[in-house]
């Protein structure tokens, strides 16, 4: 039998129509390379009994010749924020350390539905805050390209088990970049798409208006795959709206003659390494080549981005994660305590993380009486601006075409001790997510250490399937998405 | 804007959150830090212009109010926690 470990989620569902292996075989193997590569840190628990059990469900399918989705049995992991039935769901940190999924989350349920084979639950950055996957509780995530390098994050853990061979895909999350920048460091492809486009019920809550679920894959197509099955309205989060889910591979293929390309400069300013700026652009003159015009944009409002995500997510991650009080969720104190409040703190105080605390602390100022207009408000309205900008931009282009991640990559400690140069490493990723506009990290190179460097491509809200078509075209007309760490 | 350690104390107890000397120590520069970078939005003219709470512009979503246990039975909600179950219930610390 071949080796599995880096097949597409479309080749491999090839492979399984044509009886070459069994489901039971790639899910396998899939536990075998987890096994194999297990001091990158990426799993915090997994599921092997229920993914076979998926598996020989689909292997009896395939048998009596039944049809079968194209994530049928395909080993996939999910980021540990999605609430899945009786597992462990901590999201990264002490104080859901022990909380157990009472249900299923939406996407959760649309996997199992298609019989897919999630095989566990990923590593990340505590309550998905964080640029590095420093900040889990459980230790730091390698990057598989060098593991002396972060994976980037919050969805670091989600990234690198894709990147390194042990799944097909992962769910993550993208909130200021979550799922794009890590997919940028490890060469991957991230695909965020529109706000609202795939529920996030039962996805622990970071940030609500700005929380977005999306899948991780190495080719763009089973990014398009994995979407055909999560994306669509569900009646348990009220952003998901009622727009009809097309079938995202439809447009695969198509040329890019004529397509209009934005390359806004804001996006190649000081503080973007130039080895990144260079791989970007030479990725953005294959698309000339390809028969696209390209042309310089200016987006002003983008150096806003940062301090608007900086105010307005530390707000409302306060407010979301006040629920865990340890009363009902969360890490418990052990000891007398004076009155309540004094449990609430010792629970909390215990249980929360550095940066946790620190967003917490600032989320709690900005919202607090008196500063509440001046900080809060004020952030929301610059983000209404924003979002105005990427409209009129999009009345003039296609698409827009950026560096993902101003660096290709940084060492594990670099960082730690200066929260402020964590949050500028989200700068190009955040505008995006700001304007819940669909935007997508593919590899579109590797700098001179050998580390890979992300292209981003963004479209207009709900033009996912244009985003996965254009950058489908560059995947196909080069080969870096072929290469693979060697581990 | 300058956060000092008994303002960080004020807002650390308004979040119900413990934190040790060493923390109030190293929070307090940081936070100011952090204001102080935040404070470039107050540049953006923003006159006349509503704050976004919901980026794609749905408003008003609503449906029934009704119970559905299709997800999740009490039993299994008691089954999932760490704590004791007593009469069908959670039983939690005594908090006064």
């Amino acid at each position: 039998m071949a080796d599995l470990t880096w097949l597409s989620i479309a080749e491999a569902h090839k492979g399984l129509m044509a009886k070459d292996f069994s489901a039971e075989d790639l899910v396998k193997a899939s536990f075998e390379r987890i096994k194999a590569t297990e001091d990158l840190n990426t799993f915090l628990n997994l599921t092997e009994e229920e993914a076979i059990e998926a598996a020989k469900k689909v292997d009896a399918q395939i048998a009596a010749g039944e049809t079968i989705n194209p994530l049928a049995g395909i080993p996939g992991g999910l980021k540990d924020l999605f609430n899945m039935k009786g597992t462990l769901t901590t999201s990264g940190g002490l104080m859901l350390g022990n909380y157990r999924a009472p249900y299923d989350a939406t996407v959760v349920r649309k996997l199992k539905a298609v019989d897919a084979a999630i095989v566990g639950k990923q590593n990340m950055d505590e309550c998905a805050c964080g640029v590095s996957n420093e900040t889990s509780y459980y230790g730091n995530v390698l990057n598989p390209w060098n593991k002396e390098n972060v994976p980037g994050g919050s969805s670091g853990g989600s990234v690198a088990a894709v990147a390194s061979g042990q799944v097909m895909y992962s769910l993550g999350t993208d909130t200021g970049g979550s799922i794009r920048q890590p997919a940028a460091l490890c060469g991957v492809v991230g695909f965020k798409p529109t706000y609202g486009r795939v529920s996030r019920f039962g996805a622990n809550a970071m940030a609500s208006s700005w929380d977005h679920v999306g899948p991780i894959t190495r080719t763009v197509e089973d990014a398009a795959l994995v979407m055909n099955v999560i994306a669509g309205q569900d009646i348990y989060d009220a952003t998901t709206p009622e727009i009809e889910v097309p079938d995202y591979t439809a447009e695969l293929g198509q040329s890019m003659k004529g397509l209009k390309i934005g390359v806004p400069k804001e996006y190649f300013v000081e503080g973007v390494d130039e080895d990144v700026k260079k791989i970007v652009m030479e990725a953005i003159d294959k698309y000339k080549e390809l028969g696209a015009e390209v042309k310089e944009v200016s987006l002003p409002l983008t150096k806003y981005g940062v301090a608007v995500y900086y105010v307005t997510t530390p707000g409302e991650l306060s407010t979301n994660l006040a629920r865990l009080d340890g009363v009902r969720f969360g890490h418990q104190a052990e000891g007398e305590f004076k009155d309540i409040h004094d449990y609430f703190k010792a629970c909390r105080g215990e249980g929360f993380g550095q940066e946790i605390k620190r967003r917490i602390l600032v989320g709690t100022f900005v919202l607090s009486a008196g500063y509440a207009d001046a900080y809060y408000k004020q952030a929301q309205k610059v983000r209404t601006l924003v979002i105005k900008e990427f409209e009129d931009v999009f009345k003039e282009f296609d698409v827009l075409m950026a560096p993902t991640s101003p660096v290709a990559g940084f060492k594990i400690g670099e960082k730690v001790n200066d929260p402020l140069a964590m949050y500028a490493l989200d700068m190009l990723t955040i505008p995006a997510d700001a304007a819940g506009i669909p935007a997508i990290s593919i590899p579109c190179g590797f700098n001179e250490d050998g580390l890979p460097v992300g292209l981003q491509i963004m479209g207009p809200q709900f033009e996912e399937s244009r985003v996965l078509k254009v950058a489908h075209a560059y995947e196909q007309a080069t080969e870096w998405h072929k290469r693979h760490p060697e581990l | 804007m300058k956060l000092t350690k008994d303002d960080v104390k004020k807002i650390a107890h308004l979040a119900r959150l413990g934190l040790t000397d060493e923390e109030i120590e190293k929070f307090a520069p940081q936070l100011t830090d952090i204001l102080n970078y935040v404070e470039m939005l107050s540049e953006v003219d923003t006159t006349g212009v509503e704050p976004t709470s919901q980026v794609t512009g749905l408003a008003n979503v609503t449906r029934e109010d009704e119970v559905d246990q299709s997800l999740s039975t009490p039993d299994e909600l008691l089954e999932t926690s760490e704590l004791p179950v007593v009469d069908h219930q959670l039983r939690i610390n005594r908090m006064m």
